[in-house]
């Protein structure tokens, strides 16, 4: 994990949807925000698909395959992880992740990806 | 006005199902019960199990909360002692007094106890609650030996307790010559005594106690032929006597030997006083099995509530396993020769004894005895029950075919009626058995007794209600097993009757309830689209909103770029200029590219996330409404021109493509599906390229079903002819529910009809002939989509909660996508391609 000195104030909890994403804008950068209130975890990654360059992952349905919890693009169904980014449906390059943190009802993305 | 007030006595198995029978039929009756013992009703049937580790609350009928749930006013250790027919009141042995409007004796019967000198000695026990059971067990940690009195059904249960308990040696005493008198004759009778001497039980038959010896406590019985064997305790197992006492004391009528007299209607003497189970004594006779004290109860509790059920005696046919023997006896199963033709099977060396009883004829059978192999009871009981014409050789049903094959017993199960009684506690027949498993999707015996409750009372049916089930999934090809995904085992048709059953109304509460772990893009669509299509609420509620699919979940269709097309609903394709119009400015106001679709409407495309909401708030203001080109559903009902104006034209094919598209318009689907209505056989409107399509002719309407375009086209194949439009309507109402209900996932009717075993003839046999019986059903289940059916945009734009949602930046509301872009091309916009990867 490395240290993050840039955190985005994203969102209020409540503006945030449960069990899908938001799109935060960060300059001209698009980060998608994922409240998986299911397990009680948040996930941000990058907003563009790499399979057609579309800003979409926002806009997709989350969930998980054997435990890993993934989001699903919603022009080609293309699948990757939310906590590593890893592309698990064909060979599409993997996304970059970001942390999340939670402070007094406030949704912080650190800004310099994880990986 | 006050509900009339029901006072049960007795809180055994009868009474408890009269409880739960009565309170399934109505709830307007004050229901109190009395129960002498200490705890809720239990499974008197099942009571040995009680020595193998089930506890006094696994044999429980109910839950704790069961009798509170059901507004049913239960009181234990606490006995009725006394009765007042003309205050209509009862008095319990605390002291209070309650009043009745109607009294129910459910009081059973207890054992009866011969009058044997020194039978009050300590040592002494009957084999009759859960309290006796304890006593016994205590005793027997200091005895070795034990007798049982009584070779009945009851006694050879309380044989093999003792055995359980480790006693040492353990004897049976019968007055009669042969064991189980009542069900088994002498040849069975010494069979099964080789059988329980092997395991190293003594009998003694033809032994009439007539002394208990001991100071104080048993240590011998005496015998009338002066013999004398010595024990250390002794179960009395004799017989039962119903309790009657309590009747009899208040001038209730009861038989010379025991038994509150009752009618087919299980009416005393007084009109307001009835007696159900053990202590009923119904033309002569007292039904000690638990499925007859069922049938009563049902009966009673079918007349309270305006029913007309009569009770008419009872099969007395049982199977039981006896320390691991198999004991049956069906039907008439003493007669003999010359009034029937017998055929006897006895292996001694394996312990099988096995008697039928034909008759003369040879056509059917009459009755029988079963010993050490009881494998074929339950068919033999159906196949005499039934009055199944038997095989040319009769042996068979009781060795097996000799050819090889499996038909023993005729046609075996596939050759009972559906209206045999297979479960007769319950009264499940084998209709109700396979539409449970074909019907309800109960694929294991657990979801089948929960839902039929067959089999849940002695469970001698078991083996047979197991055999229905696996019959009837092989009948429907359902042994693979079409899970959806990981997250369900369950396939969609299986899904779509538990959410129904469960009343799920989202998909959280469905994965909750029916599935596990977090769920995913495919489980979540299809139980968005089983949602939809069972309750039609506005698909974006109850944070519904993620589990759509894309389209779904904006109300409108993603293009290539992030943008969105828009489609309101052009119903027929007939639209006036005033709405073309509208349509037009829309389209300039928000820079949208415009082009009339396959099925004659306009679609808008290139428009932001963030304007949907205001341009369907226009479009909604004009008198438009969705036109679901985003969802699994109706899109459109294609239509020519029709008798109106064309010169050919046979009937007003537009109004009637209007009336359909409006009708259907909003339901889910497992699929989109479209159709068509041409107004002539020239069919303009292509409808026999349609999931369903209507044609003109000279005398009414000719219905096609299952074509599609799109990559394999396939024609619709000619369902019924010259219909009048209210019987089309009907047809097309039970196919598409048809449809909904049964299809796989993403299977467009096509591709569904293909799949079918029976293909169209099948199809139009379930439609027109409602060969399923499901017509009425699914008629009034699509009447409930239709009579629900809203707007979404209309909700959608109202709501704003859902409003906000249509914004593409979280953290920054008013601004769109800026990475879409459009170009120009022939004086419109189109989206930029896609961008290199």
């Amino acid at each position: 994990m490395n240290e993050q000195s840039n955190w985005l104030a994203a969102c209020r909890v409540e503006d945030a949807i449960e069990n899908g994403g938001v799109c935060v804008k960060h300059g001209e950068d698009q980060i998608a925000l994922f409240y998986f209130t299911r397990r009680n975890e948040w996930y941000a990654t990058q907003n563009e698909c790499p399979h057609k360059k579309q800003m979409a992952l926002s806009r997709g349905m989350i969930g998980s395959t054997t435990g890993e919890p993934k989001v699903a693009c919603p022009f080609h169904k293309k699948t990757f992880s939310l906590s590593t980014g890893e592309c698990l449906s064909g060979d599409e390059c993997a996304i970059k992740t970001y942390p999340v943190k939670v402070e007094n009802g406030t949704v912080y993305i650190g800004t310099t990806p994880k990986s | 006005m006050k509900e009339p007030q029901i006072i049960v006595i007795g809180n055994g198995m009868v009474g408890y199902k009269f409880c739960e029978k009565l309170r399934s039929k109505s709830s307007s009756f004050n229901l109190i019960v009395f129960g002498e013992e200490p705890r809720r009703a239990y499974d008197r049937v099942h009571l040995s199990e009680y020595f193998n580790g089930k506890t006094a609350e696994d044999l429980s009928l109910s839950t704790e909360n069961w009798y509170q749930e059901q507004n049913i006013t239960l009181f234990l250790n606490n006995p009725v002692t006394k009765i007042n027919r003309d205050l209509k009141k009862v008095y319990t042995a605390n002291g209070l007094d309650y009043s009745y409007d109607i009294l129910v004796f459910a009081t059973g019967s207890g054992a009866f106890v011969p009058n044997i000198p020194g039978i009050e000695k300590e040592g002494v026990f009957v084999y009759r609650t859960i309290e006796d059971l304890d006593l016994i067990s205590s005793y027997a940690k200091k005895a070795k030996t034990a007798s049982v009195i009584g070779g009945g059904l009851l006694g050879l249960e309380a044989a093999k307790a003792l055995i359980d308990l480790g006693i040492e040696k353990t004897s049976i005493i019968e007055f009669a010559p042969r064991l189980m008198p009542r069900q088994i004759d002498a040849a069975g009778s010494d069979m099964l005594k080789s059988k329980l001497a092997d395991l190293g039980l003594q009998i003694h038959l033809n032994k009439n106690t007539t002394g208990i010896e001991g100071d104080g406590r048993i240590t011998a019985l005496k015998f009338s032929d002066d013999t004398a064997l010595d024990v250390d305790m002794l179960v009395i197992s004799a017989g039962i006597k119903p309790r009657d006492e309590l009747a009899k004391a208040c001038g209730i009528e009861v038989g010379p030997r025991g038994g509150i007299v009752v009618d087919e209607k299980m009416q005393t003497n007084d009109p307001a006083v009835f007696a159900i189970g053990e202590c009923a004594l119904y033309d002569g006779m007292i039904y000690g099995l638990i499925a007859p004290g069922y049938e009563m109860a049902e009966v009673l509790a079918a007349n309270l509530c305006k029913g007309d059920k009569t009770f008419t005696g009872f099969d007395m046919s049982t199977k039981l396993k006896l320390i691991g023997i198999d004991v049956a006896s069906f039907g008439d199963n003493f007669i003999t020769e010359p009034d029937c033709r017998t055929i006897i099977f006895e292996n001694k060396h394996k312990g099988i004894y096995k008697r039928i009883n034909v008759s003369n004829d040879g056509q059917y059978l009459l009755g029988g005895i079963l010993i050490g192999d009881a494998t074929a009871y339950n068919l033999l009981l159906q196949t005499s029950n039934n009055k199944i014409v038997l095989p040319e050789d009769p042996a068979e049903l009781i060795l097996g075919a000799r050819g090889g094959s499996e038909s023993a017993g005729g046609a075996g199960i596939t050759g009972l009626p559906d209206t045999a009684l297979i479960c007769s506690c319950e009264g499940v027949s084998k209709g109700d058995i396979c539409s449970a498993v074909a019907d309800v999707s109960c694929e294991n015996i657990d979801d089948l007794k929960k839902c039929t409750k067959a089999g849940t009372g002695c469970g001698g049916c078991l083996p047979m209600v197991k055999d229905l089930m696996t019959h009837t999934l092989k009948s429907q090809g359902k042994y693979i097993k079409n899970v959806m995904c990981e997250h369900f085992n369950y396939s969609r048709q299986e899904l779509f009757d538990l959410i129904h059953i469960h009343e799920l109304k989202s998909y959280d509460e469905v994965l909750d309830a029916l599935g596990k772990n977090d769920g995913c893009e495919v489980c979540k669509p299809l139980v968005s689209s089983l949602l939809a299509s069972l309750w039609n609420e506005m698909i974006l509620k109850k944070g519904n909103d993620v589990a759509q699919d894309s389209n779904d979940r904006f109300l409108a269709n993603i293009q290539k770029g992030g943008s969105y097309s828009v489609v309101p609903r052009v119903p027929g394709g007939e639209i006036t200029p005033d709405k073309l119009i509208v349509i037009g400015e829309v389209a300039k106001k928000y820079n949208l590219y415009t082009k009339i679709t396959g099925g004659q409407r306009i679609d808008m495309f290139g428009a932001h996330l963030n304007d949907l909401p205001i341009i369907w708030e226009e479009l909604i203001a004009a008198g438009f409404e969705s036109g679901h080109a985003y969802g699994k559903g109706l899109r459109t009902v294609k239509s020519c021109v029709g008798s109106t104006w064309c010169r050919f034209g046979l009937h007003d094919s537009v109004s009637f493509a209007i009336r359909i598209e409006e009708r259907y318009r909003g339901i889910r689907a497992p699929h989109k599906f479209k159709s068509a209505v041409s107004g002539c056989i020239r069919e303009c409107a292509e409808a026999q390229s349609k999931d369903f399509g209507i044609i003109a002719t000279e005398k009414g309407w000719n219905l096609y079903v299952c074509g599609n375009g799109g990559s394999k086209p396939q024609h619709a194949l000619l369902l019924a002819t010259d219909l009048d439009s209210e019987t089309c309507i009907k047809y097309i109402d039970r196919f598409l529910m048809f449809y909904i209900r049964t299809a796989d996932p993403l299977t467009r009717t096509a591709t569904w009809l293909n799949k079918m075993e029976g293909g169209i003839d099948y199809l139009r046999n379930v439609i027109i002939n409602d060969s399923l019986g499901m017509a009425a059903q699914w008629e009034n289940e699509i009447e409930n989509l239709i009579a629900s059916y809203k707007c979404e945009w209309k909700e959608a734009v109202e709501n704003p909660a859902i409003r906000k949602r249509f914004s593409h930046f979280v953290n920054a509301p008013e601004d769109k996508d800026p990475t879409i872009e459009f170009v120009e091309m022939r004086g419109q916009k189109r989206t930029a391609e896609w961008k290199t990867v």
